[in-house]
């Protein structure tokens, strides 16, 4: 019987079937295969490109107005520094929530996640002290140029970093439910992307920021 | 999909509310769409009657409009400040909330999931919410025109510094805050969309129809969406900005120094000229947004009516993608005379000019289509072929207005104005309509009038051309774009005539437009039945759906896909259409 099976698999299949007419500019169309990258995937870039684009007009904004003569470079808070390094720090965190999950091993994708998600609250609150820093300093919102980017590319980074944060609040609820494993963690995988490409943002913003 | 699921999708059913107010299929969303860009249609029509009627008899008196507007018309006379108004309102009114709105929003919605056999969009949910963002901001666009101020002045390109600064004119306050926050919700709302609509083109065709079987609407919306991503978001940092320039003190757009209204404004250092490299980078591609799915249903209409496969299909979709490219790099045509770089300005006609090639491509391919055909002149096949003229019409002043030596003569003259008519409102408008009639029983399950359908036809292509034509001419002699009373230059008084001309003709225009408005509506409710399936005996899969389509469109079974969308008058074959749906036969040899 055995021998039966392997025999028909080797068949190849029938030839396709020229349509009568036009059939398409010669296209027979692959009729049995679905599209590789599943809904959500598409969803997320599709946000994503929206972000980057939104912070694409703005930042070529940055380079047109830096070329003004009024341009006055601003000293940026010195706790940028570490809130950078503790937003990649839950970058990480988040990664290795990812890769906890595919072991299936869900306590320690919790515990990562959890962990990426208030690394994401203390960077924010850092943003937020970092401001206050400047506020004190002298120098606001319509102080420069430079300064007016500083707070509204910051403040527009940290409102995408919180829908983030929701995000990341849902994936884990969902875990704690029990809805997610390593084959199913979609929503993980989905935020894992979003979270990864706003910590890229914010360096690329504190590069474009500090190299003024 | 499992027969089960399919199963449940097909039998639910739902209340009133759920059913046709917050419902979330694609079929309800997109009648919610027309019915609410085709009300905006009507309020910017108006407007644009009021513009005419000013241009034509700018100093007579009226009490009427005096009594019913006393804000508007002082005395009777219109104000200049409530001209300029309505020439902003009309603008943006138009652009984003019939044309974006009609285009992507209703018939993207309607016929994305129909044609390419899927039972509803990707994320049904986030779909009806970009109707809903998007009826707040119609809302909240339409409300600017009621604020004590007054409404916008700026026109809809919103430039800086005359935007950046609420002191600048009656309407630069709260008129241009709600134009601002209507334009970020609109946004919004196009993201939402544009995520849907490419999501569900890409992963939900049904077993058969690969890319290249895909009808040219559909490839058109997928181009359209893919350009709003990018364009749309670019349009909000800008605002993002004014909107600080407004209201947080900072100085983006306002250089330091200007005196408006008497008034030192308390701005430093900022740049005017950036806000209209934003707008435009935005507002090029915009127009192809527009055009665009015009293009792709134009296409398919006509293809149906002439009883032939299009004329060079890929050629179709590869010049839809070289437009689409090239729209983000021509947009400083819009900016020849700020002081551009004449080498920057070359290129920029250079880069302008190659979009002729493309649309050139296009326009062949649709006289091929019609070349030798037996034409069914009904009025949707009408209205497709009118949109070939019109933008061809509208698509030659372009390379006039692209060439930077030019437009230096012709720039902000009635010229411009009748071109970007012709070839961005009137030809999308041409394929609106057409769709309309072409899918109306589809929609409805019963007919728009064709008897009616045919005058209004007939009555609008007159129309245009009546109103736009000597628009050129009198552009080329040298009346301004945004002009408040043409008669106030010795130069521009020998051709008043031609203004009242086209005044008439717009008149008569926009009561033609009243013939179209009764029989949607009447033919609603009370138009032939369709009883048929494919009335127009057409082979895109829409039309193997029921009419009308129930909830999941496809009955119990979605439909597989063996051919492209064009096998019409096959030789051999017993009917002149071939659906896509029918079986590959092996031919005898």
């Amino acid at each position: 019987m055995p021998i039966v099976v392997e025999e028909r698999r080797r068949v190849s299949p029938p030839p396709p079937i020229q349509p009568a007419g036009h059939g398409g500019d010669g296209d027979f169309g692959d009729s049995g295969a679905a599209f590789p990258i599943s809904k959500g995937q598409i969803g997320i870039w599709i946000l994503l490109t929206a972000i980057i684009m939104l912070f694409a007009g703005l930042s070529s904004a940055y380079i047109v107005l830096r070329g003004v003569p009024s341009w006055q470079n601003i000293e940026l808070p010195s706790l940028l520094w570490p809130n950078t390094a503790v937003l990649l720090l839950s970058s990480l965190a988040v990664e290795l929530s990812r890769r906890a999950i595919r072991r299936n091993d869900l306590q320690s994708m919790k515990r990562w996640l959890a962990a990426g998600g208030v690394l994401g609250l203390t960077f924010l609150a850092g943003q937020l002290a970092a401001w206050r820093q400047l506020a004190r300093a002298g120098v606001y919102l319509p102080s420069t140029l430079q300064s007016s980017f500083f707070y509204i590319l910051s403040g527009l980074h940290g409102l995408h970093l919180l829908g983030g944060i929701a995000g990341l609040s849902i994936v884990l609820v969902m875990a704690l439910r029990n809805r997610l494993s390593a084959f199913r963690y979609e929503p993980l995988k989905l935020c894992s992307t979003y979270w990864h490409v706003m910590d890229a943002l914010w360096v690329y913003l504190f590069l474009l920021l500090l190299l003024s | 999909m499992s027969q089960s699921h399919a199963a449940q999708h097909v039998h639910h059913e739902l209340g009133f509310w759920r059913k046709y107010v917050f419902s979330t299929d694609h079929k309800i969303v997109a009648i919610q769409y027309l019915i609410t860009a085709m009300t905006m249609a009507v309020i910017g029509g108006i407007l644009s009657m009021l513009m005419r009627y000013q241009l034509a008899w700018p100093s007579m008196l009226s009490p009427t409009l005096g009594k019913l507007m006393p804000d508007a018309f002082a005395g009777g006379v219109m104000k200049p400040e409530f001209y300029v108004s309505l020439v902003t309102m009309h603008g943006t009114i138009m652009v984003f909330f019939l044309f974006t709105a009609v285009l992507t929003g209703g018939f993207g919605n309607f016929l994305i999931p129909l044609q390419i056999g899927a039972r509803d969009m990707a994320f049904p949910f986030l779909n009806a919410l970009s109707y809903w963002v998007f009826l707040l901001s119609c809302i909240v666009i339409f409300s600017a025109l009621f604020v004590t101020t007054g409404a916008p002045l700026g026109g809809w390109t919103g430039y800086a510094p005359l935007s950046a600064v609420p002191e600048a004119g009656p309407g630069q306050g709260t008129g241009v805050t709600l134009w601002i926050t209507a334009l970020a919700l609109f946004t919004v709302s196009g993201l939402m969309g544009g995520l849907n609509y490419i999501t569900t083109i890409l992963t939900m065709r049904t077993r058969g129809m690969s890319m290249m079987r895909l009808p040219l609407t559909q490839w058109s919306l997928l181009i359209t969406a893919i350009l709003g991503l990018l364009a749309f978001p670019v349009l909000l940092a800008a605002g993002i900005l004014l909107m600080f320039d407004r209201m947080g003190g900072t100085s983006f757009f306002v250089p330091a120094g200007i005196i408006m209204n008497q008034m030192p404004i308390a701005h430093s250092g900022g740049h005017p000229l950036l806000w209209q490299h934003l707008f435009w980078f935005f507002g090029h591609p915009e127009v192809y947004i527009v055009v665009l799915p015009a293009m792709g249903m134009a296409s398919d209409i006509l293809s149906t009516f002439c009883r032939k496969p299009i004329f060079s299909y890929r050629m179709m979709v590869y010049s839809m993608v070289a437009i689409a490219v090239l729209s983000f790099v021509v947009w400083g045509h819009h900016m020849f005379v700020s002081g551009m770089n004449p080498f920057l300005g070359s290129v920029f006609t250079l880069t302008t000019l190659l979009i002729a090639v493309p649309s050139a491509i296009k326009t062949f391919n649709w006289l091929g289509t019609v070349w030798g055909a037996r034409i069914r002149f009904t009025a949707a096949g009408l209205f497709a072929i009118g949109f070939v003229s019109m933008f061809v019409s509208g698509g030659l002043s372009g390379i006039f207005l692209g060439t930077s030596a030019a437009d230096i003569q012709l720039q902000d003259t009635a010229f411009v104005v009748a071109h970007f008519h012709l070839v961005m409102a009137i030809a999308p408008l041409f394929a609106a309509f057409g769709g309309l009639y072409f899918w109306f029983p589809k929609m409805f399950a019963r007919f728009m009038n064709e008897t009616l359908g045919r005058i209004h036809f007939w009555l609008t292509f007159i129309g245009v051309y009546c109103v736009f034509f000597p628009m050129h001419v009198i552009g080329i002699g040298g009346q301004m774009r945004r002009i408040y009373d043409p008669t106030q230059y010795m130069f521009l008084v020998p051709q008043q005539p031609v203004n009242v001309f086209i005044t008439i003709a717009a008149f008569i225009l926009g009561a033609g437009q009243l013939i179209f408005l009764f029989n949607f509506f009447f033919s609603i409710f009370a138009g032939k039945r369709a009883v048929e399936r494919n009335p127009w005996h057409a082979t895109t899969l829409e039309w193997t759906a029921p009419t009308p389509p129930g909830h999941g469109n496809f009955g119990e079974e979605l439909p597989t896909v063996y051919r492209w969308p064009f096998d019409y008058s096959v030789p051999g074959e017993k009917e002149d259409f071939v659906p896509q749906t029918v079986p590959a036969t092996v031919v005898a040899k």
